[in-house]
């Protein structure tokens, strides 16, 4: 009995070893850094976005765009090919490729898959560089199901007039207006706006607020969760990023 | 040792008693180093030192957490372990499963968690709930395809959920529904909407030598067609070339007599011209030099189009395409004569003359024939197109009204690939003929986007959405099957209306939803309009094509557009308010440019206004009804559900008086001069 118990313990040893071991193994494996396998053939002191930052997307879901960074020589300004380039980002957010060697144009190019939270996304880019390494930080958001409600909304009744940016198939009516409309990014505005604010200026129009009556009330055409949406969005896309105020208590 | 611990009577029962107590304790024990007990704790460690840590506290119980809803099946222990879920004031912690639940239409105590997020609801570790494999059970659904969830219950089109219906759109325009069946939970099937072309006649319309290069890569010819590639060797694509050509029997009147080379003292910029007055580009696309695609997708793209169209039958469609193809949904232009030489000389020179320029087919054998029949048949060919000589099979590919919950029991993954149904569902549309050479299933041209859109609404397709109770399910909204009446139905059949606009829940979304045109508009606007169709919105690259009706058949036209779309909402005696005084139209005025500052969206004054949004209202007064212009600004989205015009909540007075003003704006004089 004793012996029997004795080999069992030996055995549940052995496997908690086996099982310690395999843990270590896979945390080596979980640790060792994505550019395993590629070498770099040169050298950069500067890291530049090329596109893709700034973008808006779902959360879980990959960016439309790829992000394209390039890697610079700092001393001529031109662009190094075979560069390595690695990025990191918030836990959950995926990449492909999570390293890559820059192109012939000295560009590297991965596509973001943003993780299952919402919010602003801080992906960094790194290269070895020639001294020390050079980081560059870029910024995506992913907005939840309210804001992609509120953008898909925006789009639909706001950004003719609030986006100044045209594109073939919708010019852009914010060049004719006497008064400018706010975009949704502008931060240092909106950001000053409380949302009961935000809320009667959509409900009632611009003049609820002694502002100009070019924006017209959407109070009886959007329903409350709609309006909240819209808020939801402004609020994701603001830059620089919007702080709610929180409930102020005492600290313990 | 025996004899040391039970020797004595009073130590064996002191050691027996300790026994005891030690296995009355693995019960508290246990539960106390269980997982969810950790989190619990953890929790509470980070609610300590937040500011509202009372409320929160207050709020926290202690123990298994449980949302039961008998009725939909759920037995949810999630919220055991994800605390704050509910709580608005932890929307700044991102440590999971401590998050709070972004904010969604349902409430999650009545509809739980696994209906939308998979999983094992009543497990209480993370292996359990999160990642099971066992049969019968089903890893948590990845973020990227939650939207699935939504359509269990939702099969109409959701304003919030874009990728479903994308991959729901896709399911229907990429011929999925051919060769897979799929029922809604409702018992209604989902219905392809694409339109793959009859092949009975094809030998009048194409050559051999296309047919094989399509056949080889479609992508090739068209970038942007929805034909997948069934990878076939030179052998098979030459066999069903061979057996589509020997079959196709001619038509009478499917081709005439043409000149693909135009005239020598032609306009080179007549074709150009006729294409773009035209507006062929709001349905077919055409490759620009930079390689971008210009134009619709509602019919094929024609960067190659000389390659693939023999001029006589291309003379013969574009006269009058329904004599190829009844069912066509381009319209009949009725072009002269000479636009027709021009068209089919201007399209003919849309060629490249390196595609297909290697193929040099031998005359088929009846081997050969008999070959490409097998093949068709085999590869099911038949489900999209007809084809002369061989049946439309039945239910060719599997069923896929459950695909969602596919038991990973059944599945056979590939090497190296993650062990979960949206995984396996993901890679099947990427590379079917991975999973071994003997799929039939072709290789479609999708992008990510496009795949991940696809698999969100197969697995939409669950057993669980089949079992819901019936009050939640909200069903789709089929297109009705309205046919207007006589002569003037002929006319808007042959005109392919249908193929823009919307009349009585049946057509196109591209153009204005025409089911209450004859409230809006007035005849002599019409009657011009039909003539000679002047864009509203000068900004919109797609547009109303001008057709060369006759005065008899435009007059058809306008009568019965006039008398037979009239809606019940709007006031036909308002047209007394034409005749208001000159006060009343003065104050609409101000109403305009003042209290509701209307310029912002529309131009009124073509000098002065800058509006870009609305229709431009110069002429307002000449082509719209004053009961719709009435009705329209009392409530817009009651005519036009989503029109970016707000309802103003007007006054009866207001909108009176703007009625009056807009009612006398009767343009220059010179109609169609904008």
């Amino acid at each position: 009995m004793i012996t029997r118990l004795t080999a069992h313990a030996t055995f549940r040893d052995s496997a908690a070893v086996t099982l310690l071991s395999l843990a270590l193994l896979a945390g080596c494996k979980h640790s060792a850094p994505p550019s395993a396998g590629l070498k770099a053939t040169a050298l950069g002191t500067a890291l530049v976005e090329s596109s893709g930052g700034h973008q808006v997307g779902a959360t879980g879901t990959a960016l439309k765009d790829p992000l394209v960074v390039q890697v610079n020589n700092d001393d001529q300004g031109a662009a190094v090919p075979g560069a390595l380039i690695e990025f990191h980002g918030p836990a959950g957010v995926g990449f492909d490729p999570s390293a890559v060697l820059t192109d012939s144009s000295g560009q590297a190019t991965t596509s973001i898959t943003f993780g299952s939270s919402a919010g602003r996304y801080q992906i960094e880019a790194t290269t070895p560089g020639k001294t020390k390494s050079v980081s560059l930080v870029i910024i995506e958001t992913a907005l939840d199901y309210q804001g992609r409600v509120g953008a898909i909304l925006a789009d639909q009744y706001c950004n003719r007039c609030h986006d100044p940016e045209s594109s073939p198939e919708r010019v852009s009516n914010y060049d004719n207006l006497e008064v400018k409309p706010h975009p949704f990014t502008e931060g240092n505005t909106l950001n000053k706006m409380s949302d009961a604010d935000l809320t009667s200026i959509i409900l009632h129009g611009g003049p609820a607020l002694n502002r100009s009556a070019l924006m017209p009330p959407y109070g009886n055409t959007l329903s409350s969760s709609d309006v909240k949406a819209l808020i939801a969005y402004m609020r994701a896309v603001s830059d620089p990023p919007y702080q709610p105020p929180g409930t102020v208590y005492a600290r313990k | 040792m025996w004899q040391a611990l039970f020797g004595d009577p009073v130590r064996a029962f002191g050691v027996v008693s300790l026994i005891l107590l030690l296995a009355l304790a693995i019960a508290p024990a246990k539960e106390h180093f269980s997982q969810w007990h950790g989190y619990q704790r953890k929790y509470l460690a980070l609610i300590r030192d937040r500011g509202d840590a009372i409320s929160l506290h207050r709020r926290f119980e202690p123990g298994i957490h449980q949302i039961w809803l008998p009725e939909l099946g759920v037995v949810d222990r999630c919220t055991t372990c994800h605390l704050g879920l509910k709580e608005a004031s932890l929307s700044d912690v991102t440590q999971q499963p401590f998050r709070k639940h972004p904010v969604v239409p349902h409430s999650l105590d009545a509809f739980g968690c696994v209906i939308c997020h998979g999983g094992q609801g009543q497990a209480t570790t993370v292996a359990e709930a999160h990642h099971s494999e066992r049969a019968g059970e089903d890893p948590i659904l990845p973020t990227r395809y939650i939207e699935s969830g939504c359509g269990q219950c939702h099969q109409n089109a959701l304003p919030g959920t874009p990728q479903l219906n994308l991959g729901r759109t896709m399911l229907t325009r990429y011929g999925c529904v051919h060769c897979h069946a799929i029922t809604r939970p409702d018992g209604s099937k989902v219905v392809a909407t694409d339109h793959p072309p009859s092949l009975a006649h094809i030998a009048d319309k194409t050559t051999r030598e296309w047919i094989f290069s399509w056949l080889k890569d479609p992508q090739a010819y068209a970038a942007s067609t929805t034909m997948p590639n069934y990878k076939l060797s030179d052998a098979d694509a030459s066999a069903i070339s061979a057996y589509l050509v020997s079959n196709s029997s001619p038509k009478d009147g499917d081709t005439v007599a043409a000149d693909a080379k135009p005239a020598a003292n032609a306009d080179p910029a007549a074709g150009p011209s006729l294409y773009g007055e035209s507006f062929c580009a709001s349905c077919h696309a055409v490759q620009n030099a930079a390689g971008n695609l210009v134009g619709g997708d509602l019919g094929p793209e024609l960067t190659r189009i000389g390659n693939k169209a023999k001029p006589e039958w291309l003379a013969a469609w574009l006269e009058n395409p329904r004599v190829y193809d009844s069912a066509t949904p381009m319209p009949h232009y009725r072009f002269t004569p000479s636009q027709i030489t021009t068209l089919v000389g201007f399209l003919e020179a849309k060629s490249d003359s390196d595609y297909g320029s290697g193929v040099h087919l031998d005359a088929a054998s009846p081997q050969q024939i008999a070959h490409g029949r097998r093949l068709i048949v085999e590869l099911g060919c038949a489900a999209c197109h007809e084809i002369n000589g061989v049946q439309k099979p039945e239910n060719f590919a599997p069923d896929l009204s459950t695909i969602g919950s596919k038991p990973l029991a059944q599945i056979v993954f590939l090497a190296g690939m993650d062990h979960s149904l949206p995984s396996y569902i993901a890679a099947k549309i990427r590379q079917p003929r991975a999973f071994g050479s003997s799929v039939k299933m072709p290789q479609f041209t999708l992008t990510a986007a496009q795949t991940d859109a696809l698999t969100t609404a197969l697995l939409a397709l669950t057993a669980r959405g089949r079992s819901m109770p019936d009050n939640l399910r909200v069903a789709a909204i089929p297109e009705t099957n309205y046919q207007p009446a006589g002569p003037a139905g002929k006319l808007i059949t042959e005109l392919a209306c249908f193929s823009c606009h919307r009349f009585n829940g049946r057509g196109g979304e591209m153009a204005p939803d025409l089911s209450w045109e004859g409230s809006s508009v007035q005849r002599q606007w019409l009657t011009d309009f039909l003539h000679n169709p002047n864009t509203l919105r000068p900004s919109l690259i797609r547009r109303m094509p001008r057709f060369n009706l006759s005065d008899g058949d435009n007059k058809e036209l306008t009568d019965y557009l006039l008398a037979v779309y009239q809606s019940p909402a709007i006031d036909p005696d308002l047209a007394s308010v034409a005749t208001n005084s000159a006060e009343v139209v003065e104050h609409g005025r101000q109403l305009f440019y003042s209290k509701y500052d209307c310029q912002a969206c529309h131009i009124v004054d073509a000098k002065a206004d800058k509006g870009y949004i609305g229709p431009t209202l110069t002429q307002v007064g000449s082509r719209l009804t004053p009961g719709w212009i009435y009705a329209w600004l009392k409530n817009p989205q009651a005519l036009r559900p989503g029109t970016t015009e707000p309802n103003q909540n007007l006054d009866d007075e207001d909108a009176r008086a703007l009625t009056a003003f807009l009612i006398s704006l009767k343009g220059s004089g010179v109609r169609g001069a904008k």
